[in-house]
């Protein structure tokens, strides 16, 4: 054929099949340029914490001894806060989901909430101190409580979980909440028994994002006045508390070699608590993903 | 009570989606115990008719209907009616089988379910799949997915699915236009069946379907834009051979549509 015969075609197809490759290459690139920096910050922390990790640390108290010092507060704090945080947010993000894709109608009022919970999943996390220590700390009197902080750490990722869970329940066809309709099924029935059901493995993904977030967030609680220094475990809703993030900053900046190496270890036991729990959020949903078997 | 002879009317029937028209003033009564076939060229309100008989277009927003509909005798749009009362007993059958992801048995189960049944729900689900044509297919795996059975099985569960809260119409919208041959002639059958006991509205761009099934056939058509109206009602042998408006037999005869 004709064209194919014409040189400038030849050319053109070179220069074309060369650009592929560099644009390959670049992509390449960039993706070798992140995993070096991730095996390079690993292996960093597993040089310098690795050693520190053990049973003793685990359960240990922090001390002013860089080799006693331990991280159950903190660990315990964290589990707490995210666990609570978790939960609030969970049951107010799936029934804000709910209400503005199901029942809420379709008007300029919608669309301002809708735009709102955009902008305050944008909002600076130390915002949300200032607003927890005002709410929760001193208007409710719940004090520098866990629960003061988880509930903190809940408004913080409610938007998280309110935009995760309206795509999932966007996402169930409307024909199937025609079919719930047409057999007589109330909203509610057709909510319950299948909108959310389907919409499920879509919000625990919103969960997963929300715990990383609730893990690794120190501003809010520090406004809000968790300690530095806990020598206890939490004890109930009111205990005071600390959180992972905090006590590692708080080794930081400590001058002993000794307290750098516990903060490493610290942000390996943190690392794995978050993958632990990503874990849990992943299992949970596949099991709500499986089909009824075929 | 005395039963008339048609179970569902429609006086004088507009609807409007928001400030479009979509069907304009039809006056139709539909008759106990046989098949309706409403028949049109696409977009001329067929959906929207069929959909004003168990009140699925409450669901639109933005849309409103003037004149009324009738279920024996009743109106259905009378400020005291509760649509989810009337769907159970006006069951539908959609366009694209739309099961919903469970077992084959939960699926036919969830009407009689959510309206509170009280009674054998094994036997329920089993003689609703039996009067779908289903049952002989299915009886070795009612906890399977529905989402693995076939197209045209896919419909036939819905049809069970419809079945099994007992109602007393059943409004089908285009239920063949996704499935081959040999299924919709299986749900052609299946129709004939049913109305024995069951009073069908069936909406069609098939005419030889229409043909088939049908006891009676609507026609109806956009006229300007007011949406669409009523042409010609009548008995199915009638407006097949001998139709009385031109539009009609020029829709018929292939001329247009
Ligand atoms: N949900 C809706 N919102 C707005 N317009 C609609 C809606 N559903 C249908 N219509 C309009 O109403 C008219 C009739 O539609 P429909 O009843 O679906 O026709 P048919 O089933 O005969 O193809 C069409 O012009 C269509 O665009
Ligand atoms: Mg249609």
């Amino acid at each position: 054929m004709a064209i194919i015969a014409h040189p400038d075609f030849k050319r053109h197809m070179a220069r074309r099949q060369w650009q592929g490759r560099a644009f390959h290459a670049l992509c390449l690139m960039a993706v070798g340029v992140a995993l070096a920096m991730l095996v390079l910050l690993l292996g960093y922390l597993i040089q310098q914490g690795v050693s520190r990790v053990s049973w003793d640390f685990i359960n240990g108290f922090p001390s002013r001894n860089p080799d006693e010092a331990g991280i159950k507060a903190a660990l315990l704090g964290s589990i707490y806060v995210v666990l609570i945080a978790a939960v609030v947010a969970f049951t107010l993000g799936v029934g804000a989901a709910v209400y503005l894709e199901e029942y809420a109608s379709r008007n300029w009022r919608t669309r301002l909430v809708q735009i709102n919970i955009a902008n305050l999943a944008g909002v600076p996390s130390i915002v949300y101190g200032i607003l927890g220590l005002e709410i929760f700390v001193r208007s409710l009197g719940l004090g520098r409580s866990v629960l003061a902080g988880g509930l903190t750490m809940g408004l913080l990722v409610l938007p998280i979980i309110i935009i995760a869970a309206q795509e999932a329940v966007r996402a169930v066809p409307r024909s199937v909440r025609e079919g719930a309709y047409a057999l007589g099924a109330t909203r509610w029935q057709a909510i319950w028994h299948l909108v959310l059901p389907q919409a499920l493995p879509g919000i625990l993904t919103g969960v997963i994002l929300a715990v990383s977030r609730a893990l690794g967030e120190t501003a809010p609680l520090i406004v809000m006045g968790a300690l530095t220094f806990v020598p206890f475990a939490p004890d109930g809703p009111f205990s005071r508390f600390t959180v992972l993030p905090i006590q590692i900053f708080n080794w930081i900046s400590r001058p002993q070699a000794g307290f750098h190496q516990a903060a490493a270890a610290g942000i390996i036991v943190l690392l794995i608590l978050l993958l632990a729990m990503n874990a849990g959020a992943i299992l949970l949903r596949n099991k709500f993903q499986r089909r009824p078997e075929a | 009570m005395q039963l008339s002879e048609h179970i569902l009317q429609t006086r004088g029937l507009s609807v409007y989606y928001g400030t479009k028209q979509a069907i304009n003033d039809v006056t139709l009564n539909v008759a106990r115990n046989r098949i309706t076939a409403i028949i049109g060229p696409s977009g001329c309100g067929k959906s929207t008719l069929l959909r004003c008989f168990n009140r699925m277009n409450d669901l639109v927003p933005r849309s409103r209907i003037t004149g009324q509909v009738l279920f024996e005798g009743q109106d259905l749009y009378a400020p005291d009616v509760d649509p989810t009362e009337i769907r159970y007993q006006i069951g539908m059958v959609f366009q694209r089988p739309n099961p919903f992801p469970k077992s084959i048995f939960e699926n036919v189960a969830f009407g009689p379910k959510i309206n509170g049944f009280r009674g054998n729900l094994n036997e329920l689900v089993e003689k609703s799949l039996v009067r779908a044509a289903l049952w002989e297919e299915v009886k070795d795996r009612v906890n399977a997915s529905a989402l693995a059975l076939s197209g045209g099985q896919q419909q036939r569960l819905c049809i069970a699915r419809a079945l099994a809260v007992e109602p007393r119409v059943i409004l089908m919208d285009e239920p063949c236009s996704s499935l081959d041959p040999i299924a919709t002639l299986a749900i052609e059958d299946l129709m004939r069946e049913l109305s024995q006991e069951y009073s069908i509205v069936i909406v069609t761009h098939n005419m030889q379907q229409a043909a088939r099934v049908s006891d009676y056939t609507t026609f109806l058509m956009n006229v300007e834009n007011r949406g669409g109206q009523l042409v010609e009602f009548g008995d199915t042998r009638q407006i097949f051979t001998n139709p009385k408006d031109e539009r009609t037999e020029a829709y018929i005869t292939g001329r247009f549509g």
